[in-house]
Order: C-alpha cells, then structure tokens, then sequence
C-alpha cells in the first residue's frame, strides 16, 4: 500500500506517461537530424538498459527487506536464473528456472 | 484500408504472435503489484494502456510502495525507458516518410518487441507499407499487455504469500538485462548500476536507482566507449537490446 491518495497516483502515471512518450518520440518526431547524434550519445543510450536493469536486479535479490544478504535461497534461485536466461534469452524460461528453483531451495 | 497495407498488418500481427505469451506473465506480476499498491483494477487498466512499459511501471510502484516521493518514482520510470530514445533514434529514418500525424501516433508505440520486430522487416523488405507493419506487431501487444495487467489487478492481493510472486519481478528483470550485457562496457554498465543500487537503497528521496543507473552508463563510457563494433544501432538490428521476438512493454 501506499499513503498517496489517487488523485497524486493518477498524476503520477500520467506524469510517467507523458516522460516516456517524449522519450518516444524524440527522434522520430522532435530531432529531425537524426544523423547528427553524436555517437558518444548513442553509446551511452546503449548501456542505459544494463544500467538501470542491474539496478532493479541486484537489490531485489540481495536485500529484498532493505538489509544485504547473500547466502539465502533468492540469491541462489537468482543464480540459477541468471544462468537460464544466458542461455536460452527466453523470458518465460528465465522466470520458470528461477521460480522453481526457489520453490525448491525454500521446500527443503 | 488498401490490401497491400492490410496483408502489411496482418504479417506485423504474424511476427508479434510468438512474443505474446511472455508478455502474460509479466503483465499479471503488474497487475497484481498494482494491487498490493491499493490500485482498483480500472486504474491499473489506464496506467497500463497510458505507460506501455512493464519495466519502468514496476519500477515506479515499487518506490511508491515504499513511501518514496512521487516525483522520485516519476524520474525513475523515465530513465529505465530512456532506452526508448536509442530505439527511436534507430527507427526514425523508417519513418520519415509519413505525416507528422502518423509518426505521433506510432512513437506511442515503440517499445523492444515492435522495435526489434519492424526495423528488421523494413531492412529486409523495402516495399513493405511500414505503418501498417509497424501496428500490426504493436496492437495485438498493447491489448494483450493492458488485458494481463488488468486481469492481475483483479485477481488482487488473494495470491498466497507462500508462492512468492514478488520473485518474479527481479526475475522478469533478469531476463530482460541479461541480452543487454553484451560488450566490456555493458558489463561494467551492469556491474556498477547493481552494486551501486544496492548500496544506494538508503540514499535520500530514494534516489539511488537514478544516481547508480547514471554512475553505470558513465563508467560503462569510460571503460569501452566504442562498443565492440563501431556501426551504428541502425546498421544491425539483429543485435537490439531484443534481438530475439521476446520482450517486454
């Protein structure tokens, strides 16, 4: 739950929407001189989905209350699924082989 | 509609099929997020169709869970879509063509799925009504995403605690990051965003996903700022963040 009230949560999707839309459109509508991005540019446009993806991963596996834990079953499960989604790049492997593998580890 | 810009729809909607069903998942995991945040099924359904992007949508309810500020949870959907901007960079040529009104209308649109799916069709096949292509692997996407969301929402908060449901969202991150780590600089990219989001958890404002997420593109520069090919995205669609027809809005 959360203590914003729904008029705030509505202005904040909305909010969201609006940003990643301009994102959208940048350049197929806002910069016509698409070949004037500088490359430095691009290279960095690149590495934003590692970036940002690490740092919606990694916490959530090894400090998923907030404090850092390594050797607990999410870590490990975390591992296995690290491992699927290398190999096979299938999303819904990825989320098969972590979630049973947590099952597992927390069953025994 | 003309025919050639009909058969043009329906082998856009052919090529998206397959990255349908993983789409389900995730969107039921927003949906029910969007529940345990306290969001009537109704407000899921528009935040959903509004957004079109799962990654930066959990991301966001996952601040606002905590209490972060609402602007914080804001700038942090923008910058996990940020990638949007290289799509639309890469695919802006395409389209030039079309009116202003059009190109408005298909940025709405463009995520990794219809990205990676389209440029590779308008490489191959130069006389292909691209628009209609273009919606052909986007609507069935954004009906099939909005339709889980909104179906998550309404199953709610009733799941058991006991299946851990929560892991599937890490999870669903995990599988969209790990085709992104594919040169020296992704992986410190990777490396610094992680640790440093983790370290970052109790940065003021909650902040630290922002801060870590910069720190790692600027580090990633640093450390290989070509890349391990010097073509521009434009030039190899194969290699898109989302080569395969997976994905994710």
């Amino acid at each position: 739950m959360t203590s914003a009230s729904d008029p705030v949560l509505w202005a904040a999707f909305v909010a969201a929407a609006v940003g990643s839309y301009l994102v959208r459109v940048s350049f197929i509508v806002l910069f016509q001189r698409v070949d004037e991005v500088p490359r430095l540019a691009e290279r960095a446009l690149e590495l934003v989905p590692a970036a940002v993806l690490a740092g919606l991963v990694l916490p959530s596996l090894v400090a998923p209350e907030g404090t850092v834990a390594v050797l607990t079953p999410k870590v490990a499960a975390g591992g296995v699924a690290t491992v699927v989604a290398w190999r096979t790049e299938s999303m819904a492997w990825t989320l098969a082989a972590g979630m049973g593998a947590l099952w597992l580890l927390l069953a025994v | 509609m003309t025919s050639t810009a009909r058969s043009a729809f329906v082998d856009g909607a052919c090529a998206v099929l397959p990255a349908l069903p993983a789409n389900v998942p995730f969107g039921l995991v927003v949906g029910v997020a969007a529940a345990n945040l306290g969001l009537d099924p109704v407000t899921a359904l528009w935040s959903a169709a509004l957004l079109f992007a799962g990654a930066a949508q959990l991301a966001m309810m996952e601040l606002l869970a905590r209490d972060a500020p609402v602007a914080v949870a804001v700038l942090t959907a923008i910058v996990v879509n940020l990638r949007y901007a290289m799509y639309s960079a890469s695919i802006a040529p395409y389209l030039q063509s079309f009116s202003r009104r059009s190109r408005l209308v298909l940025s709405f649109f463009l995520l990794d799925v219809t990205y990676a799916l389209s440029v590779a069709k308008f490489r191959a096949d130069g006389s292909v009504d691209r628009r209609a292509y273009y919606f052909g692997t986007a609507l069935p996407l954004w009906a099939t995403w909005t339709v889980s969301v909104t179906a998550g929402a309404s199953l709610g908060t009733g799941l058991p605690p006991a299946w851990h449901l929560e892991f599937a969202i890490p999870l669903l991150f995990l599988a969209l990051l790990v085709p992104n780590v594919r040169d020296r600089g992704g992986v410190v990219a990777a490396a610094a965003g992680g640790v440093g989001a983790t370290a970052g958890l109790g940065v003021p404002f909650d902040l630290g996903l922002v801060i870590a997420a910069l720190a790692g593109v600027g580090l990633g520069l640093v450390a290989d700022p070509d890349g391990t090919d010097d073509e521009p995205p434009a030039d190899r669609p194969d290699e898109t963040p989302d080569g395969t027809t997976e994905g994710e809005p």
